[in-house]
């Protein structure tokens, strides 16, 4: 098994991906003649040349329409947000345009394209370089949405995402880009869209999470005194609600660790969800670990406290698995 | 005086070679507009739609000068455009009516006309949303090394939306097939474009973007195929984009039943004085390609054609509550039946593929 940095994988995806299918782009800021600013897609210019690999300008309501378009008219795009933040500006192309295409057409125009985007916090960037934002897309009618937790699971959902026939958004979680996971790439691997991966089993709580969080819920489950099962969501929307509601089925309690603020975290839906459905299973109440309410600070002391840490998990999760009740997020907590 | 008429949309766009048939377009175009005022106050439309009665001139002008499989994208004021382009008045009115018949089986509304045959992608709602797209078109056009060119058609609105600036910024530096046409009705909703936008011509805007920007006379329907016919082939040309900027009025207010108080007095009788249709006749009489009572007779007969064609329309069946499903994403239900641009197209572009259907 080779180590390979996740940043490798996805330039590996893309790579991967302009060489087996003609009707490939890959188009955004600096991500031809700069290599891409985390370096992600260095050399593919050099591979497969400017009509295939396009500088865009800082401009992105302009090529994400025009990605849009280009999809309409047999291309298969892939557009990068340097930070996901900058699609704010370029929303209605996506969630309004590329979403409602294929309904408004009665499938006749259709849009296959990707949106990569790096995404979320732990480097410092400040609060309008640092969010996840997953809520901005999840939840539209025809757009899916994944985060990939590492190299292995970057490039499978990338490779599903631009072989899938309708818009996808893939975030990737910036703080991951230098991580290294043994990973042999093979190229016909993928991760099907809307499926979860189930990364570690157990038999007390299932604890949902996805992104850069799934590495601190694994190192979190090791140090708990109860049996935790620990399932990577992977898709966001749709989202694996067999998969979730089996395992509850089963261990009794839920938690989900979000790197979202309570208000627009994706627990909020799993959890009604499995109240509605999963009632009787449950042995304790739901309990959604997530950021607080606020902004994402730049202090590092203050980051490190802002997103959920492994021994702030295991406690959480432990309070919930020995009280059978839902403990308080650390702001809460009487200080 | 002939009358051709096939209901297929690329049968119904090839009969604009015939300048008597733009003609009829034309007044088809007031007609099925005029219909549709009746059809809302008959409480028959929901929500709300935009006329574009005053602006035929520019629709079928451009539709006469691109091949059916050039790509189009327009806004919300589209009804004249999806039928100038070949979209038949069954088509537009059944969608606008939320009937199986529509072009987009009554799930789009009067907002979203569509037909892939002619090109003509769903309209726009969103202001300046359809700019961008028409990039993309190009380059897949460019692409996928056909000579094929987009077209952007958009309201003078539309130029003080980001969506302009970065789609032009965006053509002129990839050297696009594209040609961007801004009809200038004066109104931006129900503001005047004075008090929205310093220049008054939208065409010097291009100047910003490296590309040709021409002040067209919307109402001469010859002039504004001249120009789209130009800047059409500069595009096929590999020359890059343009703006035209289309000189047009709307008769009517902005959408359902505005009254228009905010125009300036007179304002509304002087363009009427220069009517694209009163024009053109006047224009095919002077050729003596039709009589001096032709039209009159013409519009009569398009009144009566469309009168029937809405109440066919109004017959027809609502869409089944399945369709809410239907291709909201790849599987979720309906057929799939994606339209293959220039697939079949031979080296000149042509296409040789069976056109989709028109009436149902």
């Amino acid at each position: 098994m080779a180590l390979m940095r996740m940043r490798q994988a996805v330039m590996k995806a893309l790579d991967d991906a302009l060489a087996e299918d003609p009707l490939v782009i890959v188009m955004g800021e600096d991500v031809a003649a700069a290599g891409g600013p985390f370096k992600v897609t260095e050399g593919l210019l050099e591979k497969h040349g400017p009509d295939r690999v396009i500088d865009t300008p800082i401009s992105e309501m302009g090529f994400m329409g025009a990605a849009v378009g280009a999809a309409v008219c047999g291309m298969k795009p892939i557009v990068e947000m340097m930070f996901v933040e900058f699609t704010g500006v370029a929303l209605d192309q996506l969630t309004t345009e590329a979403a409602t295409m294929r309904y408004l057409s009665r499938g006749k125009f259709t849009v296959p394209m990707v949106m990569r985007a790096s995404a979320g916090a732990g480097q410092g960037f400040g609060c309008q370089h640092s969010q996840m934002l997953d809520h901005w897309f999840r939840g539209t009618p025809g757009l899916k949405v994944c985060v990939a937790s590492g190299a292995r699971t970057v490039y499978g959902l990338l490779r599903s995402a631009i072989e899938d026939p309708d818009p996808v958004v893939v975030l990737e979680p910036r703080v991951l880009y230098g991580e290294r996971e043994e990973f042999d790439v093979d190229e016909k691997y993928r991760i099907p869209l809307g499926k979860s991966e189930t990364v570690r089993e157990g038999k007390d709580v299932t604890v949902l999470t996805c992104g850069a969080m799934t590495r601190v819920v694994t190192e979190a489950a090791e140090k708990s005194n109860a049996s935790i099962e620990v399932i990577d969501m992977l898709s966001l929307w749709p989202w694996d609600e067999a998969a979730v509601t089996k395992s509850v089925a089963r261990t009794g309690r839920l938690v989900t660790v979000e790197e979202a603020p309570v208000g627009t975290g994706w627990g909020g839906t799993v959890v009604s969800t499995i109240l509605s459905h999963s009632f009787g299973a449950l042995k304790a109440p739901p309990h959604r670990i997530t950021l607080p309410d606020a902004p994402v600070p730049y202090n590092g002391g203050l980051e490190a406290r802002y997103l959920p840490n492994a021994p702030y998990v295991t406690q959480q999760i432990d309070a919930l698995v020995s009280t059978g009740r839902s403990p308080q997020a650390w702001w809460k907590q009487a200080s | 005086m002939t009358i051709l008429n096939s209901d297929v949309p690329t049968a119904r766009r090839a009969a604009l070679g015939d300048r008597i048939e733009q003609l009829k377009r034309m007044v088809e175009i007031r007609a099925v507009e005029t219909r549709i005022q009746k059809l809302f106050a008959d409480g028959m439309v929901r929500g709300s739609t935009h006329l574009c009665n005053g602006q035929e001139a520019v629709s079928v002008g451009i539709a006469r000068s691109l091949d059916p499989d050039d790509v189009v994208t327009c806004t919300y004021r589209g009804h004249g455009h999806a039928l100038a382009l070949g979209a038949n008045p069954v088509q537009v009115l059944g969608e606008i009516c939320g009937r199986t018949v529509g072009c987009a089986g009554g799930l789009g509304g009067s907002m979203h006309l569509m037909e892939a045959s002619v090109g003509l992608l769903p309209t726009f709602a969103i202001v300046g949303a359809g700019l961008p797209i028409a990039c993309g078109a190009a380059m897949a056009a460019k692409a996928r090394g056909t000579d094929r060119v987009a077209v952007a058609i958009f309201g003078d609105g539309s130029t003080n939306i980001g969506a302009f600036h970065e789609a032009l910024n965006f053509a002129a530096i990839r050297k696009l097939p594209i040609v961007f046409i801004c009809e200038n009705n004066l109104y931006g909703e129900y503001s005047r474009i004075n008090l929205t936008t310093p220049v008054s011509d939208i065409a010097v805007r291009a100047a910003s973007y490296a590309m040709p920007g021409v002040i067209v006379d919307g109402q001469d329907v010859d002039a504004v195929a001249k120009a789209v016919t130009e800047a059409v082939a500069r595009a096929r040309k590999g020359d890059g984009p343009s703006l035209l900027e289309m000189k047009t009025y709307r008769y009517s207010g902005h959408s359902r039943s505005d009254p228009a108080t905010y125009r300036l007095p007179g304002e509304l009788d002087a363009w009427m004085k220069r009517d694209p249709i009163d024009l053109f006749a006047k224009v095919l009489v002077d050729e003596k390609a039709i009589g001096a009572n032709d039209l009159a007779t013409m519009k009569d007969s398009v009144a009566k054609a469309v009168d029937k064609d809405a109440d066919s329309v109004l017959a027809a069946p609502e869409p089944d509550q399945k369709e809410i499903f239907a291709h909201v994403s790849a599987g979720s239900g309906g057929e799939d039946t994606r339209w293959n641009f220039w697939s079949k197209s031979t080296s000149n572009g042509h296409r040789t593929a069976t056109p989709s259907a028109g009436r149902q």
